[in-house]
């Protein structure tokens, strides 16, 4: 123990006990440094693992892809993907990458676009925007790809926004907020439906049952805080008072406090935004504390773990969904009935785990993207971007697309089916 | 605010800080022994519960808990002899960096043994939807279960170390290692012993608030945060310390959400170290001269 230490305190303390006070607040610091570390640095610097190339058949595939000149010999078509593969994002990104492979693979089977094959660069951001945003400058500068699919998260789509406008590159993102194409960006588009037709649908059914005072509890994160803005925005337009809004840490095991804040407000229902575990959580702990109210969700409850983590206490939660998760219920007239079913018995026979409407999400980005290809008869993204705008009746498992210059969503609240859990099933709402 | 609603948040804070005892009673025992503050034990809590979700499959609920916790304390023991021992004579400094560098190993090994989706072991009673009333405010029963085993471990742990030679020895060990070996106890078994302890009370922490908390492969370290904490706020070393101090800030936080934006929560714990650290580095339990003649 250095003894000169204790002189810069002055003679009235002991040397000794400062020393050792010292000490001991020095480990302590060094441990909470640590912590931070574990808790927060660690998670975000997962490595982007080597680039996959799927598949990587044709010699060409390194030469840029010129416009072809003899279709039928064409040069394959070059497209990047950025997922969060791995991280807090996994149960969106890891059904993207698995769709976004299938869907390459039996396009090219069966002759890929116009004769042209695909080779897709699939990249894992982790959920991080900083990795996703420099994947995307690799991509567009390095790769030169026509498009790019992904990411899988509203925060890190936003981050490459700039990038691919700027870089002349069609984005088609696989997250859901209404930000990334309002305002409108030319070569921006997104497949998912919009938050504001998953908040108007939870509003149309609450008036139905004659629900006007809610609380709305949302996770503290990208997805969470849209959410909560749409609701605040759009409750009024229903005659709907939202009495309470409070939002929690996206890690967090117990909700037991804040569902009490919203039981002492006496709400007739509550709703909970977000796409983190807490899904299950706000179900059981509502239970739990005896608030027995229904309780809507955001359409990030459409995975079915969800409810089995939650158990008996999801049953009766309301919340709008694509049509993936019913497919089976859906009349034989339904336009999407067809495509829902193949796309879900492809992934699971292959896969073997359930199809969740995030891989759809990455599914209905690469039908867009081919159908433009095959309408602009071109890969030259300039005619692609623009056969894009003119897409009609795309019937993808999101919902029927019709694009326009004005619209790069393609989708109305019609996308949205009400959703129930029976039983501890996924089926379709009705008023009882 | 009614009474029932008061007794709500109270045992909202209850539930909450029962999740961080347990959490903090594992970091205390390598601590004790050691010295090393062992940041993979939120990872020891996550391989439990995710080693009993597997195995519950095909076995009943009690025996794939059991299995579980006695293949994590192996595997705590096989850590300490691979990782810790080779470099045994470092800084304390150096092990706890090793610990953190485990636990981002074990962590990213579970993603791919698993996956990333989110699990949980069935409720010990009832279901999720069961409750539990008192005065008129209502719990899950999975909560008292956290509650009783807690104590159990509390109670068996201070009886381990008190009464029976092994538990005499480690804390010998801890105290001073020389004198300990003079005495002929081979202080190297006993560091991995600790481990082993330790890893096995995470596993079985991990399964009990598996239920509560549901289990997710990257939930150790924010579960570890708080564990972690709640030991310093209890005084490092000391387990029934760590309940009381867990209990405490479960009891805080809940009265911060009753009073503010739920948001705050979060930066309580951080708050409440800091102050600690600053204040009271010994912690709250234990008196300033013991502490400081630990830290010796």
């Amino acid at each position: 123990m250095p003894k000169e230490s204790g002189g810069w305190f002055g003679p009235w303390w002991s040397e000794r006990q400062v020393c050792m006070g010292m000490r001991y607040v020095r480990i302590l610091s060094v441990a909470l440094a640590g912590l931070v570390l574990v808790g927060s640095g660690c998670k975000k610097s997962t490595p982007a693992p080597p680039t996959k190339t799927t598949p990587a058949k044709a010699p060409a595939a390194k030469a840029p892809a010129p416009a072809a000149q003899k279709p039928a010999e064409a040069a394959p078509i070059k497209v990047g993907a950025i997922f969060a593969v791995t991280g807090p994002a996994a149960n969106l990104g890891a059904p993207e990458q698995k769709t976004a492979e299938m869907f390459v693979e039996q396009i090219n089977q069966a002759g890929g676009v116009n004769g042209h094959k695909i080779t897709l660069l699939v990249k894992d951001s982790g959920g991080v925007s900083a990795t996703a945003l420099s994947l995307a400058k690799q991509l567009i500068d390095e790769q030169k790809v026509l498009a790019i699919i992904g990411p899988s998260t509203s925060g890190e789509t936003m981050a490459i926004k700039d990038a691919c406008q700027e870089g002349k590159t069609i984005l088609l993102s696989c997250a859901a907020a209404e930000t990334i194409v309002n305002p409108l960006a030319s070569y921006i588009f997104k497949t998912p439906q919009k938050d504001s037709d998953a908040a108007r649908r939870i509003f149309e059914t609450m008036k139905d049952k004659g629900i006007t005072k809610v609380g709305v509890i949302s996770s503290s994160d990208g997805f969470g805080n849209a959410g909560a803005a749409q609701l605040a925005k759009l409750a009024p337009e229903y005659g709907v008072t939202i009495a309470i809004a409070e939002s929690y840490a996206a890690t967090e095991t117990d909700l037991t406090g804040v569902l009490t804040k919203l039981k002492g407000q006496d709400v007739q229902a509550v709703v909970d935004w977000t796409i983190t575990p807490a899904q299950s959580l706000v179900a059981k702990n509502m239970k739990q504390i005896g608030l027995n109210v229904p309780l809507f969700q955001s359409h990030g409850f459409g995975n079915i773990k969800y409810v089995q983590a939650g158990g008996e206490a999801t049953n009766g939660t309301i919340f709008p969904c694509g049509r993936l998760l019913v497919a089976e219920a859906l009349p034989g007239t339904h336009p999407q009935k067809q495509v829902l079913l193949k796309y879900k018995q492809d992934y699971e026979a292959r896969y073997k785990e359930d199809a969740s409407t995030f891989g759809g999400h990455a599914y209905d980005a690469l039908l867009i993207l081919t159908e433009a290809v095959k309408k602009a008869g071109s890969t030259e993204t300039e005619k692609v971007r623009a056969a894009i705008e003119t897409l009609q009746g795309v019937v993808g498992t999101g919902g029927v697309f019709n694009f326009s210059p004005t619209d790069h969503n393609g989708l109305n609240k019609d996308a949205f089916e009400m959703l129930t859990v029976e039983n501890g099933r996924f089926v379709l709402y009705t008023k009882k | 605010m009614n009474f029932p609603l008061i007794v709500q948040y109270g045992l909202s804070g209850i539930t909450v800080g029962s999740i961080y005892a347990i959490v903090a009673v594992g970091f205390n025992i390598i601590y004790s022994t050691t010295g090393i503050i062992n940041f993979a034990q939120g990872e020891f809590l996550i391989i439990g519960a995710m080693t009993a979700i597997s195995l519950y499959q095909i076995l009943p609920l009690w025996l794939a808990i059991a299995l579980a916790v006695i293949m994590t304390t192996i595997l705590g023991g096989l850590m300490e002899v691979v990782f810790i021992r080779p470099v045994r004579n470092a800084s304390v400094l150096r092990l706890i960096v090793i610990t953190i560098g485990l636990s981002i190993l074990i962590r990213e090994a579970m993603l791919h043994i698993w996956d990333e989706q989110v699990h949980s072991l069935p409720y010990f009673t009832g279901t999720s939807i069961s409750t539990v009333t008192i005065l008129g405010a209502h719990i899950s029963p999975q909560v008292l279960w956290v509650l009783g085993t807690s104590a159990v471990i509390v109670a068996g742990l201070t009886i381990f170390f008190r009464f029976t030679p092994t538990g005499r020895a480690m804390r010998a060990c801890a105290d001073d290692p020389m004198a300990a070996c003079l005495c002929g106890i081979n202080d190297r078994w006993m560091v991995t012993l600790s481990f082993m302890l330790s890893a096995g009370i995470g596993a079985l922490a991990g399964c009990v608030i598996s239920p509560v908390t549901q289990t997710q492969y990257d939930m150790g370290a924010p579960l570890a945060i708080k564990g972690f904490t709640v030991a310093i706020l209890g005084g490092l070393g000391n387990s029934m310390a760590a309940v009381a101090a867990g209990l405490l800030l479960g009891l805080l936080e809940a009265f911060v959400v009753s009073q503010f934006a739920s948001v705050y929560k979060e930066a309580v714990a951080i708050v409440v170290l800091l102050l600690i650290l600053v204040f009271r580095p010994t912690g709250l339990f234990v008196r300033r001269e013991i502490g400081a003649l630990r830290a010796a």
